[in-house]
C-alpha cells in the first residue's frame, strides 16, 4: 500500500501545526465559532448532539495494521472505547473534546493518517472498491488513481469553499462495490479500442433529498489528463453551481439543470483552457505511486481446498468471502453487523485484534468498506480456518455479509445533530427479527439500508429495501422504499405509500420478505423479483 | 477603492475607483474594476492591457467563486494588482496567494502575528497553480 515520503509527511504535519494554532484561537476567543465550524469542519470534527465527532480519513478504504491498530488506540484514549466505520470508508468517534482534537491529529500523523476534508464543502475522502487489488473482476487495481487525486484533492486552493460537499469514487471493475454512479464525480478505470487504460467521467451523481444517477460525459480520459479533466469539473462546479439554497448546491443539480450535454460542453471549454496551464502532474508520479500498489508476495501454488466439515464455518465461507484473483487465496469479510450490535461499531480491543490477524494472514492490509464492515483482502486458503477461529473467539464471525442482517445505517438521532429519528434501534430490531441463520439463508442477497434523515448518509435510495426515517408532528416516522440498488445496475428505490412507526417498520419490512419468498423465481434475489412483478403485489400485502 | 492590509507587490496602488464588471468595458479609461460573486471574470479577458487593479469580493468565508476567478485572470496573463477584498479571514490567506491574489484588504483588520503565520504556512504544495510555487510531484521528478 501506498507510503508517504518526506513530502506527504510534511503536508500532514503542517496540517496538525495548523489546526492546534486554530484550536488555540478558538479556545482563547479569537476566533469566533462561526468561523472556526468551517475550519474544524475540514478537519473533521463536527458538534454533535452531546460531544464533538472526529471523522478520521481512512483513503480508499485502505488500512495497515498499524494504522489499525493506532485507529484502536484512540477508541480507547481518546473516546469511549469503540469507533464507528461509515460508509465513506471512514471511521468516527462520537465522543471527543475539542482540546484533544489537535492531539490526536497529531497521534494518527504518526501513521501516515489524517481527517483532513473529511466533512466540509470540499473534496471529501476519495472511496473505492473494498477489493481492489485483490478482486477477481478488476481490470487494473484503481487505487494509485485515487491516490493521485487524493494528493491533487488535499488543499486544494480552488476548492475549499465550493457550493457543497463534493465526493468521488475511482474503480476498476464492471462490477461496482462503491456506488460509483452515486457520486458527485465516479470514475471507472477502463481499456479502449487501442488497448490503453483511461478513466470513464460519471459526474453528477448522489443520494439526498434529490437521489440522481451519474449521466456518463466522457467515456475516455487519458491517464495524462486525468488530474486536469478533474479540475475543468470542479471549477466549472464551483463558478456555477447554486449557492442560493443549500439543498440544491451539490453538482447533481447544477448538471441537471443545465443538461448533461451543456454541462459537459462547459467541461470540455475549461479543459481546453486547463491544458494550457500544465498542471498535469508526470506520468513518472503515477508509476512512482503505482510501485507502491504491487502485489503482495503471494506464495506459488498454494492450494484451493478448503475443509468446510465445520458447518459454521463452511456458511462464513459461503457467506462472508469473495474470489481472488489469486490461486489459492481468497478474500474473507468481517461483519460488523452482529444482531445486537450498532452497525459499524467495533470495540478498541476488536479493532486491534483485526489489525493483528491481518498482520499475520493478510499480508499487512485492511479495508473499510462502504457497507461498515472490514475486509481481509489477501488470505490464503489454508489459513482461512485458524483466522475464522479468531475471529469467532472476538464475536466477529456474523456470517451475514449482503443479506438483510448486513444493515447499512447511518448514526441517527442517537447521535447525529440533522437527524429527524433513530437508525440503530430500528437496524437491531430488523436484525433480531430475521435473527435466524435459516431464514438469512432463504432470503439470500437483500441489502437493507436506512438513514435517519433525507440526507441519505445510510443511503436508503440505494438499498434493495431502503428506510428513511421523517419527523411527523414530533413522532419518528419510517418510509419504505423498494427496488434501490447500487451496483452496475444503479436504481432508486421507490417509496411503498404511507409510513410506519418504529415496529410498524420492521413488521412492513417481513411483509415485503414475504411477497418476494411467494413470488421468486429460481435463482432470483429480492431485487430481481422486485424488477419482474413490480410495486403492486408489495403494495397490497403491505398496506392490504 | 479598499486600503489593503497586506500588499505583496512594490509597484504604486491604484487610485483609481474600481468600476463594475458590466461597465469596465464601456469605461475606456478605467483600470480598476471590482468582480462581484455572479460576475463572470472572463467578461475582462479583451482588457487585460488597461487593468491594474482587480478587487475580488468575498461575500463570506464560504463563498470560493472568487478563487476561480483569482485564477482565470491570472491564467490569461493578466500581471496587475489581484485583491481580496470583504469576508477574508487569516486561515485563508495561503490559499488566497496560491489562487494568485497579492494584495489583502479585509473588512475586519487581521491580527498580525496570525496573518504572518498563515501566509507561511505551508512549506510544500501539491498543486500547479499560479503562484509559480514547484508542486510536490515536480519536486519528486525534478
Amino acid at each position: 500500500m501506498y507510503k508517504y515520503d518526506q513530502y506527504d509527511q510534511a503536508m500532514v504535519d503542517t496540517r496538525v501545526e495548523e489546526f492546534r494554532d486554530q484550536t488555540r484561537r478558538r479556545l482563547d476567543g479569537t476566533l469566533a465559532e462561526e468561523n472556526f465550524r468551517p475550519l474544524r469542519l475540514q478537519n473533521g470534527l463536527y458538534l454533535q448532539l452531546h460531544a464533538y465527532m472526529l471523522r478520521v480519513a481512512v483513503p480508499y478504504g485502505t488500512l495497515s495494521s498499524a494504522q489499525m491498530r493506532m485507529l484502536g488506540d484512540i477508541a480507547d484514549k481518546y473516546d469511549r472505547g469503540y469507533g464507528h466505520f461509515t460508509t465513506r470508508q471512514n471511521i468516527q468517534y462520537n465522543w471527543i473534546k475539542l482540546e484533544d482534537a489537535p492531539d490526536i491529529l497529531a497521534d494518527l500523523a504518526t501513521v501516515e493518517m489524517h481527517a483532513i476534508q473529511t466533512s466540509g464543502n470540499c473534496i471529501r475522502n476519495i472511496s473505492s472498491d473494498q477489493y481492489a487489488g485483490a478482486a477477481a473482476d478488476e481490470l487494473i487495481d484503481p487505487r494509485p488513481y485515487a491516490e493521485l487525486l487524493r494528493q491533487w484533492s488535499s488543499f486544494h486552493p480552488e476548492f475549499l469553499a465550493l457550493p457543497r460537499k463534493f465526493k468521488i469514487a475511482v474503480i476498476a471493475s464492471d462490477t461496482d462495490r462503491a456506488a460509483m454512479k452515486l457520486h458527485d464525480i465516479g470514475i471507472q478505470m477502463v481499456r479502449n479500442d487501442a488497448g490503453e487504460i483511461g478513466c470513464a467521467f460519471y459526474v453528477g451523481g448522489g443520494m439526498g433529498r434529490t437521489p440522481m444517477i451519474a449521466p456518463l460525459i466522457r467515456d475516455f480520459v487519458p491517464l495524462d489528463q486525468l488530474i486536469t479533466y478533474s479540475e475543468a469539473c470542479l471549477r466549472v462546479y464551483n463558478r456555477y453551481g447554486r449557492r442560493d439554497n443549500k439543498y440544491k448546491a451539490r453538482i447533481k443539480i447544477l448538471v441537471h439543470e443545465l443538461g448533461k450535454d451543456e454541462y459537459t460542453r462547459q467541461v470540455e471549454e475549461e479543459f481546453a483552457q486547463l491544458l494550457t496551464q500544465n498542471i498535469e502532474p508526470p506520468l513518472a508520479e503515477l508509476e512512482r505511486i503505482k510501485a507502491y500498489f504491487v502485489d503482495p508476495p503471494f506464495e506459488a501454488g498454494a492450494s484451493d481446498d478448503l475443509d468446510r466439515s465445520d458447518p459454521d464455518f463452511a456458511l462464513w465461507v459461503a457467506n462472508n468471502t469473495a474470489q481472488h484473483k489469486q490461486a489459492g487465496y481468497i478474500i474473507a469479510t468481517v461483519s460488523l453487523k452482529p444482531v445486537e450490535g450498532i452497525p459499524g461499531d467495533a470495540t478498541a480491543d476488536q479493532i486491534r485484534l483485526m489489525a493483528d490477524l491481518a498482520k499475520e494472514y493478510a499480508f499487512d492490509e485492511l479495508r473499510v468498506t462502504h457497507a461498515q464492515n472490514i475486509v481481509f483482502p489477501h488470505v490464503k486458503k489454508s489459513d482461512l480456518y485458524t483466522l475464522w477461529q479468531k475471529l469467532d473467539a472476538a464475536g466477529l464471525s456474523t456470517a451475514n455479509l449482503d443479506t438483510i442482517g448486513d444493515i447499512i445505517a447511518c448514526p441517527g438521532l442517537d447521535y447525529c445533530s440533522l437527524a429527524n429519528a433513530r437508525s440503530i434501534p430500528v437496524a437491531q430490531k430488523i436484525a433480531e427479527r430475521f435473527a435466524a441463520q435459516e431464514r438469512l439463508d432463504t432470503i439470500g442477497e437483500l441489502k437493507l439500508k436506512i438513514s435517519g434523515c433525507i440526507n441519505a448518509c445510510g443511503h436508503h435510495h440505494a438499498g434493495h429495501i431502503g428506510i428513511l426515517g421523517v419527523d411527523r408532528k414530533g413522532v419518528e416516522n419510517y418510509q419504505l422504499l423498494l427496488g434501490g440498488s447500487e451496483g452496475a445496475d444503479t436504481s432508486l428505490g421507490q417509496i411503498t405509500g404511507p409510513g410506519f412507526s418504529e415496529d410498524g417498520i420492521v413488521d412492513a419490512v417481513e411483509k415485503a420478505t414475504d411477497v418476494y419468498l411467494a413470488n421468486k423465481e429460481e435463482g432470483e434475489r429480492f431485487l430481481d423479483t422486485y424488477r419482474r412483478i413490480g410495486m403492486t403485489p408489495f403494495k397490497e400485502a403491505i398496506y392490504g | 477603492m479598499v486600503e489593503a492590509q497586506y500588499r505583496f507587490r512594490d509597484d504604486e496602488p491604484v487610485a483609481d475607483p474600481a468600476v463594475t464588471v458590466d461597465s469596465f468595458g464601456d469605461q475606456t479609461n478605467a483600470a480598476a474594476v471590482r468582480i462581484e460573486p455572479g460576475d463572470d471574470a472572463r467578461d475582462l479577458l479583451p482588457f487585460l492591457d488597461r487593468l491594474r487593479l482587480v478587487e475580488v469580493n468575498f461575500p463570506s468565508f464560504g463563498d470560493g467563486r472568487g478563487y476561480s476567478a483569482a485564477r482565470i485572470l491570472r491564467e490569461a496573463g493578466y500581471v496587475g494588482e489581484l485583491r481580496a477584498v470583504g469576508a477574508v479571514f487569516v486561515d485563508q490567506l495561503s490559499h488566497l496567494r496560491r489562487c494568485g491574489f497579492d494584495s489583502f484588504a479585509p473588512e475586519t483588520p487581521l491580527d498580525p502575528i496570525d496573518a504572518e503565520a498563515a501566509f507561511d504556512r505551508w512549506p510544500e504544495v501539491y498543486q500547479a497553480t499560479v503562484d509559480g510555487r514547484q508542486p510536490i510531484w515536480s519536486k519528486r521528478h525534478g
